[in-house]
């Protein structure tokens, strides 16, 4: 097997390896860029498998980038291939196919993985399905029918969002979730109601706060007896960081791989971005996993530079969600703690938490109107008491803003 | 755009939304139409200012837009409404509020007028006291 020879070695093709190629390119326009992905497609979108489902999208309208984007920016992309090995001393990786590669600088954008926890008759299930990649979108396209009863274990936002995406196309959809409310990790116990009602109310119905005790090849047993019977199985408990390559190439991985401000990790010319890094949360100021794609990007960016010999951080992470079930939209960010302004008209649910003179975060139900607004607040821990407060609490606008801040925002004289 | 000389006459708003209908004559263009602009007024007491697309050099929209959809163009960004999905990551993203929901489920904003018939801002033509003006700066 021939060697391959790069300056920049990405592993992975989603939001942090592209970034980590426009960021590179940013500073160094010929160096050699190797991309490695273990899928065999073009960068695409992963949140719009659900979509592909629904029926919203295509294949080509998926594409995270024009076709023409490895051309156009000079990157060898080696698609269908996997990295099994990374030596950061000796500046080398190896694929699964045997093919060594040489690098100066590498980026770890390895994403993450399902999470299935020990279910007792798992294995009989025959048609069981995680919902994380186009492939498996793929698999479970080709088995939708009308006649179909779907089971879905996870009220996160993988398996709502499936569930959206194949209610049409099914004949019943039933969501299990240990947890007592849906979208637990970004919703409040009042937030969740809302959209569960949207959910149930289109015709999805919900076991919560139950798990499956047994599984049959075609019944789920929950803790409370229930039996509930189906043709497909969807897996969508949870995500962990794919972070194995890391560990076995000895950098510092805790929940995920540990990374700097510059995106480094615990070796100088290996750097990771995206869901397979932890990295601290401004909102909360704690080190967290924000397995989101915009973070990915901004991550991946930030890594490209510097791996180019740019100079650049990322200090400014914050949890982030904007998402939509039925047409009603969601937007989340930071952490739920300290003080709550609170707002709830007909069709609308607003609650933004602040302490320490700083907003901290959101959750927005219905109007997401101009919610950028309060998410660069977080972000910037913009000190609250330089704004009109009461009007930015009623709605997020520039008009709270001091006259003198406005003329920089808006580039008055 | 200087608040100064902003008059909220709203002009801005409806040069805009006839510059995206491409007709010729904007009082049939815009008669009993219930405008969707991409710049905005915002005003309280006697303050007023529009509000559009800064075309930020380091744009959190195009950077978070999950699909791909926004993309800076010789220095114009802009939206692919084929690939916008309306998640509304960019209009969560956004530090101004510049980008908003359109009629028909995908986001809209500014785009400095390039895909319309005359190519140039027509807010900037038709703000009749010279408050909101197109030039290329720097980023502070």
């Amino acid at each position: 097997m021939p060697e391959l020879g790069c300056k920049y070695l990405i592993v992975g093709n989603s939001g942090a390896g592209i970034g980590a190629v426009e960021g590179i390119r940013r500073v160094d326009k010929t160096g050699k860029i190797l991309m490695v992905s273990d899928e065999p497609y073009h960068t695409y979108s992963r949140p719009l498998i659900s979509y592909l489902l629904w029926g919203k999208t295509d294949e080509s309208r998926m594409l995270y980038r024009k076709p023409d984007f490895y051309e156009k920016l000079a990157v060898e992309f080696l698609p269908g291939t996997k990295i099994v090995s990374v030596h950061p001393e000796k500046k080398e990786a190896m694929t699964e196919d045997g093919r060594k590669i040489t690098f100066e600088k590498a980026l770890l954008g390895t994403g993450s993985v399902p999470f299935v926890p020990p279910m007792q008759g798992l294995e009989k299930v025959k048609e069981k399905f995680s919902f994380m990649t186009l492939d498996q979108a793929k698999a479970l396209d080709s088995r939708l029918a009308k006649d179909k009863k779907i089971l879905i274990v996870g009220a996160g936002l993988i398996g709502l969002k499936c569930a959206e995406g194949i209610l049409e196309r099914v004949g019943q959809v039933t969501v299990v979730d240990l947890a007592p409310t849906i979208l637990s990790s970004i919703l409040d116990p009042e937030g969740a109601a809302i959209i569960q009602n949207r959910l149930e109310q289109k015709g999805i119905s919900f076991r919560l706060s139950q798990s499956v005790a047994a599984f049959t090849a075609e019944t789920a047993t929950l803790q409370s007896g229930e039996k509930i019977s189906f043709d497909l199985l969807v897996l969508a408990v949870g995500v962990r960081p794919q972070t194995g390559l890391a560990k076995e190439a000895g950098l510092t991985v805790e929940r995920g791989i540990v990374i700097n401000e510059t995106m480094q990790t615990s070796h100088p010319d290996i750097y990771a971005a995206g869901d397979c890094t932890q990295s601290l949360d401004v909102s909360s100021g704690q080190p967290k996993i924000m397995a989101l794609l915009p973070n990915a990007y901004m991550q991946g960016e930030c890594a490209g530079v510097n791996m180019a010999g740019g100079a650049d951080e990322f200090t400014n992470a914050i949890p982030l969600n904007a998402i939509g079930f039925f047409g009603l939209h969601v937007a989340t960010a930071g952490t739920y703690a300290g003080e709550v302004y609170y707002a709830r008209e007909d069709q609308t649910y607003k609650k933004l938490f602040y302490a320490d003179n700083a907003l901290k975060g959101f959750i927005l139900i219905g109007d997401v109107a101009k919610a950028g607004i309060y998410t660069q607040l977080i972000r910037e821990q913009t000190p609250l008491d330089t704004l009109d407060f009461g009007l930015i609490c009623e709605k997020p606008c520039l008009m709270a803003f001091s006259r003198r801040e406005r003329a920089r925002q808006l580039g008055g004289a | 755009m200087n608040e100064d000389w902003c008059l909220g006459c709203h002009l801005c708003e409806y040069y805009c939304a006839f510059a995206a209908t491409g007709e010729k004559d904007m009082a049939r263009a815009l008669k009993d139409v219930a405008i969707s602009p991409r710049i905005n007024i915002e005003e309280k007491g006697g303050v007023c200012f529009a509000v559009s697309c800064r075309h930020c050099a380091e744009p959190l929209c195009v950077k978070g837009c999950i699909t791909g959809a926004f993309s800076v163009q010789n220095g114009v960004i802009q939206i692919d409404k084929n690939r916008c999905i309306g998640c509304y990551t960019c209009i969560v993203s956004c530090p101004y509020g510049a980008v908003t929901p359109s009629d028909n489920g995908v986001v809209q904003k500014c785009e400095l007028c390039v895909k319309t018939k005359e190519g140039t801002p027509r807010c900037v033509a038709g703000c009749p006291n010279a408050a909101i003006v197109f030039e290329e700066r720097g980023e502070e």
